[in-house]
């Protein structure tokens, strides 16, 4: 058993945090998020010079080889500096896929993700859904070598950057079925896909997704039809242990700026941080992170588990960076006093992707009821 | 002690029904179910207010000498749950229920004459001007200052977190006219016209980002301010004790009637959010369980009100017990933000830009998650106003429990 980093993997991290310090600090990410295009550009394609988007990609497809725990590494770096760029959903979740689908699909597709050219998103839930990943109403139905996609996704995240979606449909079976789902790359301007594009309250963006009759040649297919829920569900758990990286890095960064800012504001002749009641709440916030992080090691060491196993392990270290992310999330604002409510610190957008990251792939109830049911 | 109500009780109840239903209109109803803070516009505000004032109801807790209604204690319980429960807006606090207890209290018959009837009338705008930049929980450690030039104040400094100030005629305002060894021993009340040459209000924008000028909160500035010596509040030096009289006042407000409607809220919620596989949340026992053990709470605090107000008469204060009410009102409701936006899953994350400009936009998802999440962000910061939570805590055990 060994918890400590390689050099390699150290070397990762160093070349993350040197990249967000040049280009991400606050106010350059509040430009980024106030630009036209919501996301930046210039910062997608350095994170394709870097070789970051090519981190879980074996070499053989161009990617670095690299396994869970350097996608844990960059999400948590990335969860410091609040990076608005959709690297979980191109990479994480939308490559993980990929990685699994066919010889010709990795070959047209994964080249123009590591390079940058492309970012793709997950077009998964669904209004009457909510977290359950086998309730799919959005229906493609097959005529010879064509499918025909209906149906609307809701809240897409990072689709109005992307040029490629991955869409579940069903393909067969009833609506909350797990056999007879199937999963789709499809082209965002092909005919027929409508988008209602929206910024979401962490300063990233999503879309509705709206499919009327739009052609999916049966190339385009991930997998075997009708079979693709085992695959969803373990590329969530992939994509929720990244989230989790990524919440512990924001949760590292709230709780320093808490830290520091009881050392400094003084009231009552003293520095708030010399009463009793606000160091407790500051233990427990660090007592919460240090858990959170175990729990995060834990999930990315796990992933390769047998399926019982591995889905444990996503919904128990799920459940855990919720209830961490709400209360430190909480204390920090609260901490902070009434500058924790303003929009000019940096805290409360801490807050607020801590409080998304907590409803994205199901929230603390949700994964209690799949670890219950998974032990 | 008896529950139930009598036959006048009951007429009074439609009475009250009756009204909301002709005054509370469509266009308001609309305006304020899309808004993100909870407030609604200075028109709306100014118009629902004045619709009170003529039926005599627009500051139930006042005295009958000075315009209240002389409700009993089950009129103002039956009029507080009917209001909350039709969603009106709520009357702004800074002139009704804050200033104006401390004017009958201890201001002079011209200041009473002067500022109260035009408070009840909502002629006037107020705003409060307590915090400072270094003076937040530790409150008396405020710098602004007033320096007596004879016939006048001069005023400079600055004030925080002034809750609708960009709306406001007149701020009343805890300033230094005296340094002393013990700070609370120096501060006097001043009541301030906002359009004096020399005030200065910027916009501070929030977690909800509600853009100017729908912004909640401001920083109010004071360089060279005049104020007439008449505008002083008792005594110099004493504002001490008026400020902490009025403070009672902002915190001893009864919270149940508004939390009971965000339990029923909740619950239209559950019922109509899918969870999938063909149930919805109303049928997930542990959200359930979770909300009915907030909707046990909330009347563990509604029973701890009716016998804390019954207790006293219009115009008395609570006392510090009023520390209990602030405590659990603001953190049962950030409980119930916390649990609507776990009910509306994914529909947390749409961002609305303004309040009320898109109001004939069709929302992203169900009406009624568009100011869900926004809610929960802002409401953080109940638990941080009037004294925070941890202050209150503070207050119980040294007044109350005598630590």
């Amino acid at each position: 058993m060994d918890f400590s980093f390689s050099e390699e993997q150290t070397l990762l991290r160093n070349t993350i945090q040197s990249f967000l310090q040049d280009n991400y600090d606050f106010d350059s990410r509040k430009a980024i998020i106030q630009s036209e295009d919501g996301m930046s550009k210039e910062n997608w394609q350095q994170l394709a010079e870097l070789g970051l988007l090519g981190v879980p990609f074996s070499e053989a497809d161009g990617g670095l080889d690299f396994g869970p725990v350097e996608t844990m590494i960059v999400a948590e770096e990335f969860g410091k500096g609040l990076v608005i760029e959709p690297y979980i959903q191109t990479v994480v979740t939308c490559g993980g896929f990929l990685r699994r689908a066919s010889e010709s699909q990795r070959q047209e597709h994964l080249s123009k993700i590591i390079s940058g050219e492309e970012i793709w998103a997950f077009a998964h839930a669904e209004p009457q859904g909510r977290f359950n990943l086998s309730d799919i109403k959005v229906n493609a139905s097959k005529n010879n070598d064509e499918y025909s996609l209906n149906g609307h996704k809701c809240v897409v995240s990072g689709a109005p950057w992307a040029q490629k979606l991955i869409v579940s449909a069903r393909t067969s079976g009833d609506q909350s079925d797990k056999d007879g789902i199937s999963l789709f790359i499809v082209d965002k301007s092909a005919e027929g896909v409508s988008l209602r594009d929206y910024k979401t309250v962490d300063g990233s963006m999503a879309s509705e997704v709206t499919f009327e009759n739009v052609k999916i040649d049966s190339s385009s297919i991930i997998g075997e039809e009708g079979k693709a829920y085992d695959l969803i569900e373990l590329v969530v758990d992939e994509t929720i242990a990244a989230l989790c990286a990524e919440a512990i890095g924001a949760m590292s960064v709230l709780n320093d700026a808490t830290v520091e800012y009881c050392k400094t504001r003084k009231q009552f002749g003293q520095p708030i941080g010399k009463f009793q009641v606000l160091q407790h709440r500051m233990v427990d916030m660090f007592m919460q992170y240090e858990q959170s992080v175990s729990m995060t090691y834990m999930v990315n060491l796990k992933l390769s588990e047998d399926e019982l196993e591995r889905r444990k392990a996503a919904s128990g270290a799920k459940v855990q960076i919720c209830n961490a992310s709400k209360f430190i999330g909480q204390s920090a604002v609260q901490l902070h006093g009434g500058m924790g409510m303003t929009d000019e610190l940096n805290v409360g957008h801490y807050f607020k992707r801590l409080a998304m990251i907590e409803t994205q792939f199901g929230n603390a109830d949700h994964h209690l009821k799949k670890y219950s049911s998974a032990s | 002690m008896d529950l139930n109500f009598n036959q006048a009780d009951i007429d009074f109840r439609n009475e009250v029904r009756d009204f909301i239903k002709t005054s509370y209109t469509s266009e308001m109803k609309a305006e304020l179910r899309r808004s993100k803070n909870g407030s609604a516009s200075k028109d709306l505000h100014v118009k629902w207010q004045k619709s009170l004032y003529e039926k005599g109801w627009i500051a139930p807790n006042w005295p009958v000498e000075h315009g209240g209604p002389g409700f009993t204690t089950t009129q103002n319980y039956i009029f507080e749950t009917e209001m909350a429960h039709a969603g009106v807006p709520r009357t702004v606090p800074f002139g009704l229920s804050m200033v104006a207890p401390v004017l009958m209290e201890f201001g002079t018959e011209e200041q009473k004459n002067k500022y109260l009837p035009d408070i009840l009338a909502t002629n006037v705008w107020w705003c409060q001007g307590y915090s400072e930049p270094g003076a937040g929980s530790d409150l008396a450690s405020l710098q602004c200052k007033a320096e007596d030039k004879g016939d006048h104040y001069l005023v400079n400094g600055t004030k925080i977190w002034t809750t609708m100030a960009q709306h406001a005629d007149m701020i009343f305002c805890l300033v230094r006219t005296s340094k002393t060894d013990k700070p609370q021993s120096g501060i006097s009340f001043l009541l301030i016209d906002m359009k004096s040459e020399g005030i200065d209000v910027r916009p501070l924008i929030t977690l909800d980002q509600s853009p100017e000028p729908y912004q909640e909160v401001n920083q109010v500035f004071f360089e060279d301010v005049k104020v007439p010596k008449e505008n002083l509040v008792g005594e110099e030096n004493k504002g001490w004790t008026y400020a902490k009289y009025l403070l009672e006042f902002e915190r001893g407000n009864s919270y149940s009637p508004t939390l009971y409607r965000g339990i029923e809220k909740l619950k239209s919620i559950a019922k109509e959010t899918s969870i999938g596989n063909g149930e919805n949340l109303i049928d997930d026992s542990d959200f359930i369980n979770k909300l009915n053990k907030c909707e046990i709470e909330i009347q563990a605090l509604e029973f701890v009100e009716l016998r804390i107000f019954s207790a006293l008469s219009a115009g008395q204060r609570v006392g510090p017990e009023s520390s209990i009410l602030k405590t659990r009102g603001t953190e049962l409701q950030q409980k119930l933000q916390e649990l609507s936006v776990e009910a509306i899953g994914y529909w947390a994350s749409p961002f609305v830009y303004d309040t009320f400009a898109n109001i004939n936009e069709p929302s992203i998802g169900p009406d009624y998650a568009m100011t869900i999440a926004p809610s929960y962000f802002n409401g953080r910061k109940t638990t941080i106003y009037a004294g925070s939570n941890e202050i209150q805590r503070n207050i119980i055990s040294k007044a109350v429990l005598g630590l």
